[in-house]
């Protein structure tokens, strides 16, 4: 292990600073701003609505779309706005991360509409999403099994690190990429998971060891996206 | 008021719901375990999910004896059989008016359910044209869509006042038990108002700043929903105005 | 759902005796508010909101080709988005009409005044100069988006920093405290929105939909004196002439207020 104190001398197990709000953009039937330290997201929730065209309609129950995307100067490189094959994937993998809790049987052929922005990058971001959006749907009154945390934990040069950052994303030794980022979504009642993203290079037993760090970590996004929402006056 | 008193007939379910108004209850969200054990029954907005009960949604817990549920403070209009709507009609087809009750679904409203005779081949556009605001009421539930009926008294078009779309969770509160609350806010303001389960409200007064006034303190109404001693608060507002 | 006819004529009624459903007088600004640097990858960045409607604005820098009518000069890019988080009327895909005019409107209002001294940001005379990519997001739509889409693009500015240049090339992320090349032209616009006979500025989103027409106006101060850099007429119904001057005397003394306005919120940082 050569990864012994974390850039921003974090515990390994500890996420950075956590920030939870709802009701951020109030024409939006629900919406949440989340954000781990550096990395900032907003969600905004349009739905149930009216789904057109018709044939992409379900007549059993209401469907979700997600649309996730950066604002052009959350990055350092400035990102050019418009579809993005990366967003296109978090997207949907964030609805797939979504979808277990929702239940939108009772509304037959409409869409609710998941709208998430990253406004500053430091790594996670997607992670951020998922969290916001979580907190917008609870608000828009969507009905909803549980609520949804998500973190990304890295095998950082042989540490498990809770919330990786840029830095430790990029960390090498002897010019090597020594890095597995792994993200990943609960359902956090039920303790499920949703998301599960990896690249990297990592042996079964840390993988285990990082999917229990982000469960662990996922409880203190419990508290905070439960203590936004009931702040709620 | 005729009228008022359809809206208030109607929504003596939602009023049951709200019985106990000032009581202090929690916010709960989606997923919280809300009850344990046999004893408790799953209401709306819960389920049952092995020995506990969740919420299945974001709202206030509110236990009745063994019945838990959950009142919800936000989310979509879904209409039910038998409520009073007011909708803008959108579009005339050959036999009635498409309206947009605020809700996902388009309400339908046909020549047979209109009070009056209309005549073959009559302009329906003059008896509603678009634009139109309507007070309706619900007559059925389909999968794409619901039908409307103005046979009724107190179902008719408006044609003076203003009208404002709160969220529709909030209208049990802003009628009040047995219409305690939207009675005060008419008579401190002397306006007439309608309150539509979808949300819509029609306010209309003799004076502009009186249906302000009505609209403001409903406008609190729906800020405030959260917090106990509502209607004395509303009251205290409109009394301050008075000056 | 949109206001109602009933609705408009009531907005329209009480405008006949100047007020306005919010107690506020018919050319007077809802509270301002700017946050500076909020997004801290930019080189500069502003979250302004005025009233309910929130705009965030970035400005990112870069080196490349000038163009080759204007060899020394830097270049501005002004884009929009109008992510339909912020309201329920913007749909995703391909920017719709509004949004590139949003765009243009408050490039042009910032190009033509001289706000910004484009001859200051050359790198290598006709061969790199500094590019700017000012990019404007309405975050909550609740009125009146391209004044404060406006105030943020110049609050944006007015923040940006350089980043390092070695060797012709930006090291992104690293910033140096050498503030972009600006004048004290302050440029700001007043949209008049038509209500009947009537005219408001920033409009909530009840009085936007009750009204016919608008007319923007891009004003900035060269010397003590206020020029008008920009118009653009939106909006279904015309004006008249004698509407107009009405209107065009009328920005000048709001020009004035809301410049007031930003520099007192601008202190404050």
């Amino acid at each position: 292990m050569t990864y012994t104190k974390r850039f921003d001398g974090r515990k390994f197990d500890e996420t950075r600073q956590i920030e939870a709000k709802v009701g951020v953009i109030p024409r939006a039937d629900g919406s949440a701003y989340f954000a781990f330290g550096d990395t900032k997201a907003i969600a905004a929730v349009y739905g149930p609505r009216p789904l057109h065209p018709v044939f992409l309609q379900n007549p059993e129950k209401g469907i979700i779309r997600v649309y996730y995307d950066m604002l052009s100067f959350s990055v350092n490189e400035r990102k050019k706005p418009g579809p993005a094959r990366r967003s296109m994937e978090i997207s949907y993998v964030t609805k797939k991360a979504l979808e277990p809790i929702i239940n939108l049987s009772a509304f037959p052929n409409t869409v609710t509409d998941i709208f998430i922005n990253v406004i500053q990058a430091n790594a996670s971001t997607r992670c951020a999403g998922i969290n916001a959006a979580s907190m917008a749907l609870a608000q828009a009154g969507i009905p909803m099994t549980d609520l949804v945390g998500s973190v990304s934990v890295g095998y950082v040069g042989g540490a498990i690190a809770t919330d990786v950052i840029k830095e430790e994303e990029d960390y090498e030794e002897d010019g090597e990429k020594m890095v597995s980022d792994i993200a990943m979504a609960f359902l956090l009642r039920s303790q499920k998971l949703s998301l599960l993203q990896l690249d990297g290079k990592i042996d079964s037993e840390n993988l285990k060891k990082a999917i229990e760090a982000a469960k662990k970590a996922c409880s203190k996004i419990y508290e905070a996206q439960k203590k936004a929402l009931k702040e709620l006056k | 008021m005729e009228k008022d008193k359809q809206t208030i007939e109607d929504n003596t379910e939602e009023s049951k719901i709200i019985v106990s108004e000032e009581k202090k209850r929690e916010l709960v969200v989606p997923g919280e375990i809300v009850a344990s054990g046999s004893a408790f029954l799953p209401g709306e907005n819960t389920q049952k999910e092995g020995d506990d009960i969740i919420a299945t949604r974001f709202g206030l817990l509110d236990k009745e004896g063994r019945l838990v549920k959950v009142i919800p403070l936000s989310g979509i209009y879904l209409p039910r059989n038998g409520n009073i709507v007011i909708g803008k009609v959108e579009d005339i087809t050959f036999n009635g008016w498409l309206m947009n009750i605020n809700s996902p679904y388009k309400a339908f409203l046909p020549i047979s359910e209109c009070q009056g005779f209309i005549r073959k081949g009559e302009d329906l556009s003059t008896i509603f044209a678009i634009g139109d605001m309507v007070i309706a009421q619900v007559i059925a539930v389909k999968a794409k869509g619901v039908d409307l009926t103005t046979r009724d008294r107190g179902l008719h078009k408006i044609d003076n006042g203003l009208t404002i779309a709160i969220n529709s969770s909030k209208v049990p509160r802003v009628i009040g038990k047995q219409g305690s609350m939207v009675s005060m806010i008419k008579q401190e303001t002397g306006c007439s108002i309608v309150v539509g389960q979808n949300g819509v409200v029609w306010i209309r007064g003799d004076e502009i700043e009186k249906e302000l006034l009505a609209k403001e303190a409903i406008n609190l109404i729906t800020e405030k929903s959260f917090t106990d001693g509502l209607t004395d608060k509303v009251q205290a507002f409109l009394e301050s105005k008075r000056k | 759902m949109e206001i109602s006819e009933l609705t408009k004529r009531r907005i329209l009624d009480y405008l006949e005796k100047g007020k306005r459903f919010d107690k506020r007088s018919p050319f007077e600004y809802r509270d301002l508010s700017i946050e500076l640097n909020y997004s801290k990858n930019a080189e500069g960045s502003a979250r302004v909101k005025v009233g309910g409607t929130e705009v965030v604005a970035g400005v990112k820098l870069s080196v490349g080709k000038p163009y080759t009518d204007s060899p020394n000069s830097g270049v501005l890019v002004t884009t929009t988005e109008l992510s339909p988080m912020a309201s329920e009327k913007f749909e995703p895909g391909p920017p719709a009409i509004f949004s590139v005019e949003l765009a243009r409107i408050v490039d042009r209002g910032i190009r033509e005044s001289g706000f910004i001294e484009f001859e200051k940001l050359a790198v290598k005379e006709g061969e790199l100069v500094w590019m700017i990519n000012l990019d404007i997001y309405p975050i909550n739509d609740a009125g009146n988006l391209i004044d404060v889409s406006a105030i943020a693009a110049v609050a944006a500015l007015s923040q940006a920093v350089f980043p390092k240049l070695e060797e012709d090339k930006v090291l992104f992320g690293e910033l140096t405290s050498k503030k972009l090349p600006l004048t004290d032209k302050m440029p700001l616009s007043s949209t008049f929105y038509k209500i009947g006979r009537h005219f408001i500025l920033d409009p909530t989103t009840e009085e936007e939909e009750a009204s016919e027409a608008r007319l923007t106006l891009a004003i900035s101060t060269d010397k003590k004196e206020d020029f008008i850099n920009a118009l653009q007429k939106g909006g279904e119904k015309p004006f008249t002439i004698e509407e107009t001057g009405n209107i065009i005397d009328n920005a000048f003394k709001s020009y004035k207020k809301l410049k007031e306005l930003f520099n007192k919120e601008m202190k404050k940082k």
